[in-house]
Parts: structure tokens; C-alpha cells; sequence
């Protein structure tokens, strides 16, 4: 069995986000079939949907918690993990895959210690698999932010994460 | 004009039948005498279509209906034994296999379990579809029951039970295809979850995917230590459930036999804890007069039923003031064996084991709440609980021929008990049990019909009115009975509304009351779906009450002879001390 993803990163919810989902919950509480809307909601707003949004949602609609997590997580268009401040992205298409990203995603997920689907602790870096990103000559392709890194080898990995680490980024 | 009720015309396996309109063709075919086999469907509560085993083909139907979800129509043309329809049967069992850790021989529901009897009956290859198999770990986080996820079958019993009988919802589908699991809300285990320990979905679990945590092993290592004073004591339900785990009717009572099998097994002592029970309402009964008189709040809710004060710890915890301080039976028993018992008998506590049988799961919990150590030094008032069914276990481990055992009577001196202990087993039967002694204390006239049939029967709230006179003054005392915590949570809301104006409220975790325990034996769907199991077995603990000459409480010459000797009075200091504690506000998550 596939584990359910869920984060460590502790949870930022600003005052705004929370009152523009309680004028959200306002509206769909009432409504039949609200919980759906409420989450999708919830997830533009945050991102994801992690323990504190989604007990707020299950106390507005009377129903557990669990009833909303099983909801959350049978969807796949709803994430328990938040997205990080980069976003880097593996492309697995196949060009990528036999160019040997694969062995690109495990490397990044050692360095990043996550694992693909996953932020890390410090909120700083995303993991995602993506499929092909249209630049098939450049294989194996990884893009972080949209900046695309091509004809990759494990041993460049250091280096480019490096200038997207906040010490980094101030100079 | 009068209501009738439209009949529809069927035929089912060539067989003519009319029923109400609406019935389901499950429904219809036991009319005619014919058995569908179902697993995921559980009459009033889990009727989802989902498993497909109780398929049958409808003629002119696109596929083969879920039987347990299809409504009859005029003229419908119903076969269910097919061979369409029995191998479709097959094949969803075979795949259930197909992702199931078939280690029956070892499995807890090995001979009793709604898959192995459906593989068994459907002529089932085990090993049909060989694929990927799921790999969950097992949740042993509570002291009271186990999950193991690789025998679960994804019915959803569980989840309706956890969610229509007690309304509390922790468990519930996770994720989706195949890796769907049945766990709790941010895959927590359960004791990091608000469950209350009940047991009702072990009771409705068709595979061994859930079960109790078993103490049977501690039980045996005890009696083998020759240091050790053994004590065993069973719960009122117990004697009407045991004779089910061996073949005999609903509701048997088989108190004779038990007692005689657990002298045979080799207990020191073979007690009663229906004595403290009726000890209870003899501390409740008094808690609840000073209460009237204005010494705390109203209403008095009991406290019996450990799941229930959890309940109460968790979801309102605003009322936890509202509980009687009394400690459950299942505590003060202990509680009184390791002081009053120990002293009687010179026996040192540490080398005192007590053993309960109950028909419970929470007692488990129970046992290891904070301040359940009378005796003082971290000496647990209880030291092992078991289940109903683990008593059966062991009747059998120990080659005991329960049906031949010559009927025996619990040992002297708690072991003499009256029918008020004896009706805690059923709902209603705390609050008859206290109205049986309150009556006689304030009116101080003798109580000539015992029988208070209004807060009798598995109605989930009952209501009552019973004008008694308090310091002179005549007062209609009004008090409720609730089983199931969704009936409770029917009576907590009304309290946060402010529109329950009780003085006494008796609530059992379990619908029906222990008698439906979740340590009782466990009865397949079919079964469930046939026969008002609770009712049963409520049905002969009312028989046996009516059958005693000692009904009432106060009148058990071992509590008379306890307040004599011991505590004095009810509510005294050293009841409080030993008899009584405390509860505390639990998290939800």
C-alpha cells in the first residue's frame, strides 16, 4: 500500500486566508453537497489542506474529521502537502526517463529529503513528478520556478539548489 | 382514508410472491423462504450495494442488482442461483481473497467469520487470483482493541456503526482503489483519536479485521503463580451472552455453568459483580438525593458505562459535572476486594489478581484510567478484563465440556446479589435498579410493583415521570434512559440547549445496553439482520430479575453488611475514597 502523504510542515494560515474561508463556509454551510465546494475552496486558499483547515471544515459541517480527510484523500485533486516556496520539478516523461530521470528524482529526493509529492520541513523546496515538458532534446529535464535545467547529471544537483536556498538568494 | 400499502407482484426463482411495495429483493426473497448471501449489508445501518455478493439477476436487467439495495417492481422476474449469478459470486469472493491475509487457522474469527463461511458455501479458490497484496501494520495503540487492516474487506460495517449507532465517525474509507483503507483521520492510530473504546465494530466485523486485545495469557500466567489470590467476577450480561459461544440459543442463561467453569479453570474466588453493582445504586441512589437537595448539579447522568464517560470527556466536556462520581461496577469491585475483601481475609493487595468478565471492550480502557487504585501504591483495582468471548476461549483452551457442567454458585460472601444488579445488563435497568431503592428511601413505604415497564425495552430514549415525595415536598421526578451514543447525542444537545429538564439519566454506550456489548458474542449479519439480538437477551435477564426473591438493592444483606462493617454510610469519606473518582476533559485531535 502507497502510505497517505501527509507533512510536517507546521502550519502558516495568515488572518486573511482565515477570514476569507469563514465567509466562504458562511455561504456553502447551508448547502446541500457543501463539503466538496468547501474543500476545493479551502485549497485555493492554503494550497492544501492540512489538520487545522480541514477540522474547521468538519466543525462547520457537523460531520468527524474523519469524514473529510476520507474525502480528501480520495480525490487526488486535493493535497495534504503544502507547496513549497520553489517548486522543483522532475520531468518523467519518456525522453526524460530513459535519459535517466529517474535516478535524478531518488537523488533530489535524498538531498531534499522528501519524497516526490512532498515539501520540506523548512517550506523551501516542492518535489513533483511531472510528464513532458515539451523540450525532449534537452533530456533529462528538471525545472524549478519555470527555469529549465537540461541535460542534467546527478552531480549538478548540488549546485542548482544551492541558488535557490534563502542565504543565497539575499545576495 | 385508510393507508394502504401497495402490494407488488414478483416471482423469484420461478416461485410466486407479493410484498409491500418498496421491499428490496433481499427482503423479498426471505418472504419466500429464499436466503441471498450478503456481506456488506447490515439492516438500518450499512445498506450500500457495495460488495456485490448478494447479486441476483433481474430478468431484463442490463447486469446482475445488488439484491439489498433493489426495490421490487410489478411483475418482476427474479433468479438468484443462477449460474450467472454463482459465479459472479464467486469470482467477488475469490478477488476479496485475492487481497486478504488468509491466515484463517491463526485468525481470531477462524470458524466464526462471514468470509471464510461465503468462500466455504460459493466453493471458493482461495488462490484463484494471485496479484498484489496489501501490507498494513497493525494498529495495537489501545489497550482495548486491535485493527488489522490486511483482513479487512472494505464492507464498511465498521464505519456505519462507529457512525450510526454511536455517531462519533472516527473511523472511516482513506485513500481510494486499492489502496483504500479503513483507518481514522490523518491516518492517526486509534488511541490518538477521540474512539471511546466500545467495540460495536468488532461486533459487526464479518473477518478478523477487528478484535479485542486480548488478556487471556496474563489471566492464565496468574493462576499458575502459586503467590497470587485470583478473584474473578462477571458483569450481569455475561451468563445471558456465554452459552452463545457454545451453540445454544440467544440469551441462554448459563450463570450456573459459568460460575462451575471458572472453578474449574481455577479461580480462588468466583464472584459476583452484580454486589457492586447494587452497591452503585446505593452510592448513585444517595448522590442523586443530595443532588435534588441542591449539593451539585442536575441532571445526574451514570456512570456505568466506561465508552459513554469517554464520550462525555471528549465531546462534552462541558457536562463532565453533570456524571456521577461513582466509579462503574466493574471498579468498585475491584476496589472492594483489594481493601475491605483483603482485610477480611488478611491477604496482602499486591498479591491480590482481579479478573473481570465483561461484555465490554472499554472496560479494558476502564481499568487503566487515572485514580482506579483503591488500595493505594499504584495496586490496580483491576488487574485483567476479559471479554465475554475470551472467557469462552478459555472455557475451551482449558478442555472444560461446558454444555455437561452441573449448574454451581458463586463463592460467599460477593456473590449474593439481587435482580436490580442483575437488570444493569439491559437498558433501562440502572435507572429501575435506582427508582426500585429511591422509592422505598423517600417514601419509606415498601415498593409493591417493581417493574417500571416505561423505561424498560431497546427504544433508543425513554422517558419517565415518577412523583416522589423529597423533604416533604412532592416531586415529579423526570428522568430519561439513552442507548447508543447517537441517542445520547440526541439528549447532550438538548442539555446544550437548555431544553432537558431531567433529574436522572441513565446512558449506555452500546444500543440496548451491555447485553450488546462489544465483548459479547459476535452474531453474523444474518443473523443481525433476522433477530432483535439485544432484545433477546434483555428478554431473559428480565426473566431471571422476575424469578429472584431478592430484587432490590438495598435489601442485599452483603451491602447492608458492607455499610455495617466498612463504609459506614453511602456518599461516606471512605466510600468517597474507595467507590468514587474523577474525570477530565479529553481532546477531540
Amino acid at each position: 500500500m502507497s502510505k497517505i502523504k501527509l507533512t510536517k510542515v507546521p502550519f502558516i494560515g495568515t488572518e486573511e486566508q482565515a477570514a476569507k474561508l469563514d465567509a466562504k463556509l458562511a455561504e456553502l454551510k447551508e448547502l446541500p453537497g457543501g463539503l466538496m465546494p468547501a474543500l476545493q475552496t479551502a485549497q485555493e486558499i492554503y494550497g492544501y489542506l492540512p489538520i487545522e483547515v480541514q477540522s474547521k471544515i468538519a466543525d462547520t459541517f457537523k460531520v468527524s474529521l474523519e469524514e473529510v480527510f476520507g474525502i480528501a484523500t480520495f480525490y487526488s485533486l486535493f493535497t495534504l502537502n503544502p507547496r513549497g516556496k520553489n517548486q522543483v520539478s522532475v520531468c518523467l516523461g519518456t525522453a526524460c526517463y530513459v535519459k535517466g530521470s529517474g535516478e535524478i528524482l531518488e537523488k533530489l529526493e535524498e538531498k531534499l529529503g522528501v519524497d516526490a509529492g512532498e515539501c520540506t520541513l523548512d517550506g523551501c523546496f516542492s518535489l513533483v513528478e511531472t510528464r513532458c515538458v515539451g523540450c525532449c532534446g534537452l533530456a533529462p529535464v528538471v525545472t524549478i520556478n519555470g527555469n529549465v535545467y537540461g541535460k542534467l547529471t546527478p552531480d549538478q544537483l548540488d549546485g542548482i539548489l544551492a541558488e535557490y536556498k534563502p542565504s543565497n538568494l539575499k545576495n | 382514508m385508510e393507508d394502504v400499502v401497495k402490494m407488488v407482484n414478483l416471482k423469484i426463482n420461478g416461485k410466486d410472491i407479493s410484498v409491500p411495495e418498496g421491499t428490496t429483493i433481499l427482503e423479498a426473497a426471505r418472504q419466500a423462504g429464499i436466503r441471498i448471501p450478503t456481506l456488506c449489508f447490515l439492516k438500518d445501518i450499512n445498506r450500500i450495494g457495495a460488495c456485490r455478493v448478494c447479486v441476483a439477476e433481474v430478468k431484463g436487467a442490463r447486469s446482475l442488482v445488488a439484491s439489498c439495495v433493489f426495490p421490487v417492481s410489478e411483475g418482476m422476474e427474479v433468479t438468484t442461483n443462477s449460474k450467472k449469478v454463482l459465479e459472479s459470486r464467486k469470482t467477488t469472493v475469490e478477488l476479496l481473497l485475492s487481497d486478504h491475509h488468509q491466515d484463517c487457522l491463526s485468525c481470531v474469527r477462524n470458524r466464526n467469520c462471514e468470509l471464510q463461511t461465503l468462500a466455504d458455501e460459493l466453493g471458493c479458490d482461495s488462490h484463484k487470483y494471485e496479484g498484489d497484496k496489501n501490507q498494513h501494520d497493525l494498529d495495537f495503540s489501545t489497550p482495548y482493541l486491535v485493527r488489522d487492516n490486511n483482513k479487512c474487506v472494505l464492507c464498511r460495517r465498521c464505519v456505519a456503526a462507529c457512525k450510526q449507532y454511536q455517531s462519533i465517525a472516527v473511523i472511516g474509507p482513506n485513500a481510494r482503489g486499492f489502496n483504500t483503507h479503513i483507518g481514522s483521520a490523518f491516518s492517526k492510530s486509534l488511541i490518538n483519536v477521540p474512539c471511546v473504546g466500545c467495540g460495536q465494530c468488532i461486533n459487526v466485523c464479518p473477518t478478523g479485521a477487528l478484535h479485542e486485545r486480548e488478556e487471556i495469557d496474563s489471566v492464565i500466567a496468574a493462576l499458575n503463580d502459586p503467590s497470587k489470590f485470583v478473584i474473578v467476577a462477571t458483569a450481569p450480561s455475561v451468563r445471558i451472552g456465554l452459552g452463545e459461544e457454545f451453540g445454544m440459543p440467544i440469551g441462554t442463561n448459563v450463570e450456573g455453568k459459568m460460575v462451575a467453569a471458572l472453578k474449574a479453570i481455577g479461580f480462588d474466588r468466583v464472584f459476583d459483580v452484580n454486589v457492586t453493582a447494587d452497591l452503585t445504586i446505593l452510592e448513585e441512589g444517595t448522590e442523586l438525593l443530595s443532588r435534588i437537595n441542591g449539593e451539585g448539579v442536575l441532571p445526574l447522568f451514570t456512570s456505568c458505562s466506561p465508552a459513554w464517560i469517554k464520550y462525555v470527556e471528549h465531546y462534552y466536556p462541558e457536562f463532565i459535572p453533570n456524571l456521577s462520581s461513582c466509579k462503574s461496577p466493574q471498579q468498585m469491585f475491584g476496589a472492594v476486594c483489594k481493601t475491605y475483601y483483603a482485610e477480611k481475609m488478611g491477604i496482602d493487595p499486591k498479591n491480590m489478581v482481579t479478573v473481570s468478565i465483561m461484555p465490554c471492550t472499554a472496560k479494558k480502557f476502564e481499568k487503566s484510567r487515572p485514580d482506579q487504585s483503591a488500595a493505594g501504591n499504584g495496586i490496580p483495582d483491576i488487574d485483567y478484563s476479559l471479554t465475554t468471548r475470551e472467557l469462552a476461549k478459555m472455557i475451551k483452551k482449558y478442555g472444560i465440556m461446558f454444555e455437561n457442567l452441573e449448574d454451581d454458585q458463586f463463592d460467599c460472601p460477593l456473590g449474593i446479589a439481587s435482580g436490580a444488579g442483575l437488570i444493569f445488563g439491559a437498558t433501562g435497568g440502572v435507572m429501575e435498579a435506582a427508582l426500585r431503592t429511591v422509592y422505598e428511601i423517600l417514601e419509606q413505604k415498601e415498593l409493591k410493583n417493581l417493574d417500571f415497564m416505561d423505561v424498560r425495552g431497546t427504544k433508543g430514549i425513554k422517558e419517565a415521570t415518577v412523583p416522589l415525595h423529597v423533604n416533604g415536598q412532592l416531586v415529579d421526578v423526570k428522568v430519561a434512559v439513552a442507548s447508543g451514543l447517537a441517542n445520547a447525542k440526541i439528549i447532550m444537545d438538548m442539555m446544550k440547549a437548555g431544553t432537558a429538564n431531567y433529574h436522572f439519566v441513565e446512558i449506555m454506550s452500546c444500543p440496548g445496553g451491555c447485553v450488546n456489548g462489544g465483548g459479547q458474542p459476535i452474531k453474523t449479519a444474518e443473523i443481525r439482520n433476522n433477530y432483535d439480538v439485544k432484545a433477546i437477551r434483555a428478554g431473559s435477564i428480565y426473566k431471571m430479575d422476575k424469578n429472584m426473591s431478592l430484587r432490590k438493592s438495598h435489601a442485599n444483606p452483603v451491602v447492608q453488611e458492607l455499610y455495617k462493617e466498612y463504609f459506614g454510610e453511602p456518599n461516606s469519606h471512605k466510600a468517597h475514597h474507595i467507590l468514587h473518582t474523577k474525570y477530565a476533559k479529553r481532546n477531540k485531535y
